[in-house]
């Protein structure tokens, strides 16, 4: 089953064959794949999609791949939280969380386009794949080329979380660590991308690894009820999921499973990385580079290079974008964990900071339904919340110890997050 | 001043397949100039119709983007090294 036509430039157009390509040649433009839209909205039904297996693969007609999955068999469809305790701390009828942060095999949003780029690299023929990453890319493609039986190298910036560095090596990849930020091992990852044969997820085989980014957004429209929502709060990093998300609506669209895709998206960054919110309150339509400075490792990418196509989703929808400190993004993660028992990482707290700022500024009505994009774990992250957390309190295995503390104690709240 | 260009493979068919051409330069822009003169066309891949770097299109010197030191008038020195990489992102 392929209702792949070709790639194409988003620039220019020019069409290329399907194959381990990603930039244009005439204008050095990202590739795009190219889907024959009328034939799927010929194959899909809604029924159809929902007797399938609860996994990302549901969707596989609006995919990339010829064949059958290789990976991923347990990635995606993910739950969508219905969050009422944080809806009333921050003063909003209808929210929800799309929950990215327990996603089978390495908690975080990245197995999606990993089980789609891994597929198609062997598809392609390659036997090694590898990535540049922030960390939970690196996760991904360690264990789903483990599941594979493929080789794998993978490049990170030195300085990463030791949570990310050892959740990689566990599944038996070689480590390159590079002295620099994220930005430099992904020039440095072009540059070898073009003088091995191996398959990088996220640059030879980009075209294909960003399609599986769509499938967050389809999965919230199926779980909502077939709809989607009225706003939705996407975190940004490089520039993958927002623009997917957005075109995974309207795809929906096209092809018959929903009657329309009426929706608003919103960009949320860290205060100290955020080339794309500047550029949106700007007006502009350059992204001026920065160089990262945030405790939000895994969105730290101060030249994302699909930055421009954020700013045309965001825009086109009618959205909008903020940036949090890494204070309130501390507080972000807390309030989500106090509210509604989720434990996401700095990522995931940006995006439930912002979203506050977004509605506290009136961006988003406080009536209508918002879905906040959690698409990372808190557990890999823990020396963000180190040292912010209330301390035990230590006493001796004496019931009157425990009575006594117990008395202290139980008049004085606990210290809250902030807003709860 | 001669200055190595890291040419990329999208560009290599302008350089009769090589990865690497050495120019004389003092600035960027003077750069792509010289590199457009021995390999005529290649600029036009690199700079659009107003002269500026195409979008998509990342300059560095000695791994610096030139977007952080003076664009096309960034200086150079003998011994520089100019990598031409196409944009890429994420993960």
């Amino acid at each position: 089953m392929n209702f792949v036509r070709d790639l194409r430039c988003r620039e220019c157009g020019a069409q290329y064959p399907v194959k381990a390509l990603h930039v244009c040649e005439v204008c050095f433009g990202p590739l795009e794949v190219s889907y024959d839209y009328d034939a799927i909205r010929r194959s899909i039904s809604r029924e159809q999609i929902e007797a399938r297996p609860r996994n990302l693969w549901r969707y596989r007609e609006l995919l990339p791949i010829e064949g059958k999955p290789l990976v991923g068999m347990h990635s995606g469809f993910t739950p969508l939280v219905r969050a009422d305790r944080l809806a009333a701390a921050l003063g909003v009828k209808e929210l929800y969380i799309k929950d990215d942060s327990v996603n089978h095999p390495t908690f975080s949003y990245k197995d999606r386009v990993v089980a789609v780029a891994i597929t198609k690299a062997v598809e392609l023929g390659f036997d090694t794949v590898s990535c540049a990453s922030t960390g939970n890319l690196a996760n991904a493609v360690s264990a789903h080329a483990a599941h594979a039986g493929l080789s794998c190298f993978i490049f990170i910036p030195e300085n990463l979380e030791s949570g990310k560095i050892i959740g990689s090596a566990i599944y038996g990849p070689r480590t390159v660590a590079v002295r620099g930020n994220y930005d430099d091992v992904n020039r440095l990852c072009s540059e070898i991308s073009e003088k091995y044969p191996w398959a990088f997820a996220n640059i030879n085989l980009r075209p294909f690894y960003t399609e599986g980014a769509k499938t967050f957004g389809f999965e919230v429209a199926e779980q909502l009820g077939w709809r989607t929502p009225q706003h939705i709060v996407v975190p940004t990093a490089g520039g993958t999921i927002l623009p997917k998300v957005a075109k995974a609506f309207r795809e929906l669209e096209l092809v018959g499973l929903l009657p329309t895709a009426d929706f608003k998206i919103y960009s949320a960054q860290a205060a100290g990385c955020a080339p794309v919110v500047h550029a949106i309150h700007r007006h502009a339509d350059l992204i001026t580079p920065v160089k990262p400075q945030t405790i939000a490792k895994s969105i730290a990418i101060g030249n994302p290079a699909d930055g421009y196509y954020v700013l045309k989703a965001v825009r086109e929808s009618g959205g909008w974008a903020e940036a949090a400190t890494d204070d309130e993004i501390i507080d972000g993660i807390t309030l989500l964990a106090r509210t509604e028992g989720i434990f996401t990482e700095p990522a995931g707290g940006t995006t439930v900071a912002v979203t506050k700022k977004l509605i506290d500024q009136g961006h988003i009505p406080r009536d209508e339904s918002i879905v906040i994009s959690v698409t990372g774990n808190g557990y890999k992250t823990l020396e963000a919340v180190t040292g912010r957390l209330e301390q035990s309190f230590v006493i001796s295995a004496r019931l009157q110890e425990f009575d006594e503390l117990y008395n202290r104690i139980a008049q004085v709240p606990r210290e809250r997050a902030a807003g709860a | 001043m001669p200055i190595q260009i890291r040419v990329p493979t999208p560009l290599r068919k302008f350089t009769n397949g090589a990865e690497s051409v050495t120019v004389d330069a003092t600035t960027v822009g003077a750069l792509l100039d010289q590199l457009d003169k021995l390999h005529p066309g290649i600029k036009e891949r690199i700079c659009d119709d107003n002269g500026r770097v195409r979008r998509f299109v990342n300059i560095y010197v000695n791994g610096d983007d030139i977007r952080f030191l003076q664009n096309l008038e960034s200086p150079l020195k003998s011994g520089d090294e100019v990598s031409i990489v196409p944009a890429i992102a994420g993960g």
